[in-house]
């Protein structure tokens, strides 16, 4: 491929890495840096280089076929290997460009929401959850995991507690996800220790491998597996342990809602995958029997009740946080069929709901920076006062709701035509009636935006005041990405099939 | 029965974990719980730490393959193998068929990173309760919510 001869060698030798170390030692430089606009220039350029990394990575993923990366020259499984495979290439690449939206997006929104000596730290905090999520999914070592979790899970916690200055609800949302986040990631150590108990090693490939040999293991693989499930469960807002989750979109920065609702909980989700597929495997009869209750029943409770609270929430980021955790019930019932189509519909949906998710939030936030809108009921004409970011929104919701040709309905078609296949009827009903769910809580803003006139104020009715170009242009790329995978979505469907089959294949 | 005596170190760690854990659902107090957090925190570093030492075992630290050293008669001064942490003597390395049982160092490794970790978010949540302090001027959960439920109702902050 021609893009890959531009690529300089050390891009592809050292990617992984450098995607981990980069956006590490760029925070510490951004918290220092003093000005806000040179420690917004910074950041924004680390997303961008994070970006082009992440893409020459995945193209040469595309072409060479799974890259282990030894850190420091040590061999696994001593050492810590970084992987690069096909269920983890799209997963950085959606985590670099979502990260270089969120940022270009941000210049203004910090202005109107950080106060001026904490954006540097802000910035700084940002890099960190970005260097966080980008060493989770690229390590190969089990406990590595863990401590690149926790260092995006605690700058998350730091990032949700930034919008203080916007509502300070945030405080205690955000001091709620922390005790919530620590036991989950506290459970997942657990976890990975009794693990370590009945493997001996710490490096994923050797655990599989390990297990595969006792088929299954003892009890304590089971134990493992159970606590596994439940802290990844808590991070990715598995149902009953989601509730950390709408307090902390709703008051969160809008920056960090929609980059947090597009890239935390899928990389959990990714983890989740991993570990169920790749280390442990479904022909073992414990995991078979989670995946079928636990993951498939919570997953499918989780997205009748969450679309149905969405439905009765005034406050909009309220309302679009529990959508996310009714679609995480689709990812997660895509997950518990194990079949190979359906893990790939499951994919599949995570990499599109990231797309349609940030683009919704963006919007979101742009109607919170012009007009200071936050409930539902005040969404009244937006269609005339601010129809750019209007149209940006409708897109994403339409696509959320499955309409042909956006996004959400590839990855709704692809999900329906495997549980079809495996003969899950009922699980077909299901997503028919949580798309009928979000058709309710999306179409009732999106009637309110266009056939209502905007609201009066002193007798005179509001004006046309549309948001900056600067957040317009990130909402409407999300919005015609969300578009263009409606209409082909050849190379995100091979990618997630790819992943699929890597997963149920051999693992 | 003696079971449950020989593997006491285990049940030491449950009983500290669902004590933990106990404290940060059943505490209205913000610090209380931060402090049942950490509680339950400790007891996963020390089911890591318990499972490193092998019984019987030496500590991780190479035994030097050789006697310490020879008085003017040529009898030995000390009796069998002797710790040295360095130089360019052979050692008696771990592995089966070694003739030394040592302890498995790594879990020591992992639970000073997870201690780290744990430093890390009881500081962030220890932040985050002064300045809900400031805010809301209690650190009593039920109060900050009773705090929110006004705020939300008076629509002065929707």
């Amino acid at each position: 491929m021609s893009f890959l001869d531009y690529a300089p060698d050390w891009m592809l030798t050292h990617g992984p890495a450098f995607l981990m170390a980069l956006p590490l030692i760029m925070a510490a430089v951004t918290s220092i840096l003093p000005n806000k606009r040179i420690a917004w220039g910074a950041t924004f350029i680390v997303t961008a280089i994070l970006t082009l990394t992440a893409f020459t990575i995945a193209i040469y993923n595309a072409e060479v076929g799974t890259t282990i990366y030894k850190m420091g020259g040590w061999a696994p499984p001593h050492g810590i290997s970084l992987v690069i495979d096909a269920l983890s290439a799209p997963l950085v690449v959606l985590i670099a460009i979502m990260s270089l939206i969120t940022v270009f997006y941000a210049l203004p929104a910090t202005v109107a929401e950080i106060k001026p000596n904490k954006r540097a730290p802000f910035y700084a905090a940002f890099l960190l959850c970005i260097a966080g999520l980008l060493g989770m999914v690229v390590t190969g070592d089990a406990f590595n995991v863990f401590v690149f979790l926790e260092v995006s899970s605690i700058s998350t916690y730091v990032l949700v507690a930034m919008g203080a200055a916007r509502d300070r609800r945030a405080l205690s949302a955000a001091y709620n996800y922390l005790i919530l986040g620590s036991i989950g990631a506290t459970f997942f150590v657990i976890g990975i220790g009794f693990l370590f108990m009945e493997t001996g090693t710490l490096n994923m490939a050797d655990m599989a491998r390990i297990l595969a040999d006792t088929d299954g293991g003892s009890r304590v693989a089971k134990v493992a597996f159970g606590f596994i499930v439940i802290g990844l469960g808590l991070k990715l807002a598995m149902f009953p342990l989601h509730t950390w989750l709408p307090g902390a979109y709703a008051y969160a920065p809008t920056p960090v809602t929609a980059f947090l609702a597009s890239t935390a909980t899928k990389a959990a989700l990714y983890l989740l995958l991993r570990f169920t597929f790749f280390v442990f495997d479904p022909s073992y009869a414990y995991v078979a029997d989670v995946l079928m209750f636990i993951l498939v029943g919570l997953g499918v409770v989780g997205m009748i009740f969450a679309s149905l609270q969405a439905i009765f929430q005034t406050d909009a980021r309220r309302m679009l946080a529990f959508s996310s955790v009714a679609q995480v019930g689709y990812m997660l019932l895509g997950i518990g069929i194990a079949t190979t189509a359906s893990v790939a519909a499951g994919y599949l949906h995570l990499l599109n709901h990231a797309i349609i998710k940030g683009g919704l939030f963006l919007a979101l936030g742009a109607m919170w920076y012009r007009f200071g809108i936050t409930r539902t009921e005040d969404f009244k004409g937006l269609g005339q006062t601010m129809p750019w970011t209007m149209g940006a929104f409708t897109i994403s919701g339409l696509s959320l709701i499955g309409v042909p040709f956006t996004a959400g309905f590839v990855s709704k078609v692809n999900l329906t035509f495997a549980a079809a296949d495996a003969g899950w009827w009922w699980a077909v009903g299901i997503i028919m009636l949580t798309s009928i769910l979000a058709l309710i809580y999306i179409g009732r803003v999106l009637l309110a935006a266009y056939f209502q006139s905007p609201p009066e104020i002193n007798g005179e009715v509001v004006a046309k005041n549309e948001a900056p170009l600067t957040m317009l242009l990130p909402m409407w790329a999300l919005a015609i990405a969300s578009i263009y995978i409606g209409f082909e979505s050849d190379v995100l469907v091979d990618a997630a099939t790819r992943a699929a089959e890597l997963l149920l294949g051999a693992g | 029965m003696s079971e449950w005596f020989s593997q006491y170190n285990y049940i030491v760690v449950i009983i500290l974990m669902m004590t933990g854990l106990y404290t940060v659902f059943a505490s209205r107090n913000l610090i209380k719980k931060l402090a049942g957090l950490s509680v339950f925190q400790t007891s996963v570093f020390l089911l890591y730490i318990t499972i490193g030492k092998v019984s019987g075992a030496q500590p991780p630290i190479l035994l030097e393959d050789k006697t310490y050293g020879k008085d003017k008669d040529g009898h030995a001064l000390l009796d069998g193998p002797v710790q040295v942490a360095a130089g360019d003597a052979s050692y008696i390395l771990p592995g089966p068929g070694s003739d030394v049982l040592y302890s498995n160092p790594l879990p020591h490794v992992l639970i000073l990173t997870a201690i780290v970790v744990g430093v890390a978010t009881l500081s962030i949540g220890l932040a985050l309760t002064v300045r809900i302090r400031e805010v809301y001027h209690t650190i009593e959960e039920d109060e900050i919510e009773a705090a929110d439920f006004v705020y939300n109702l008076e629509g002065t902050a929707d």
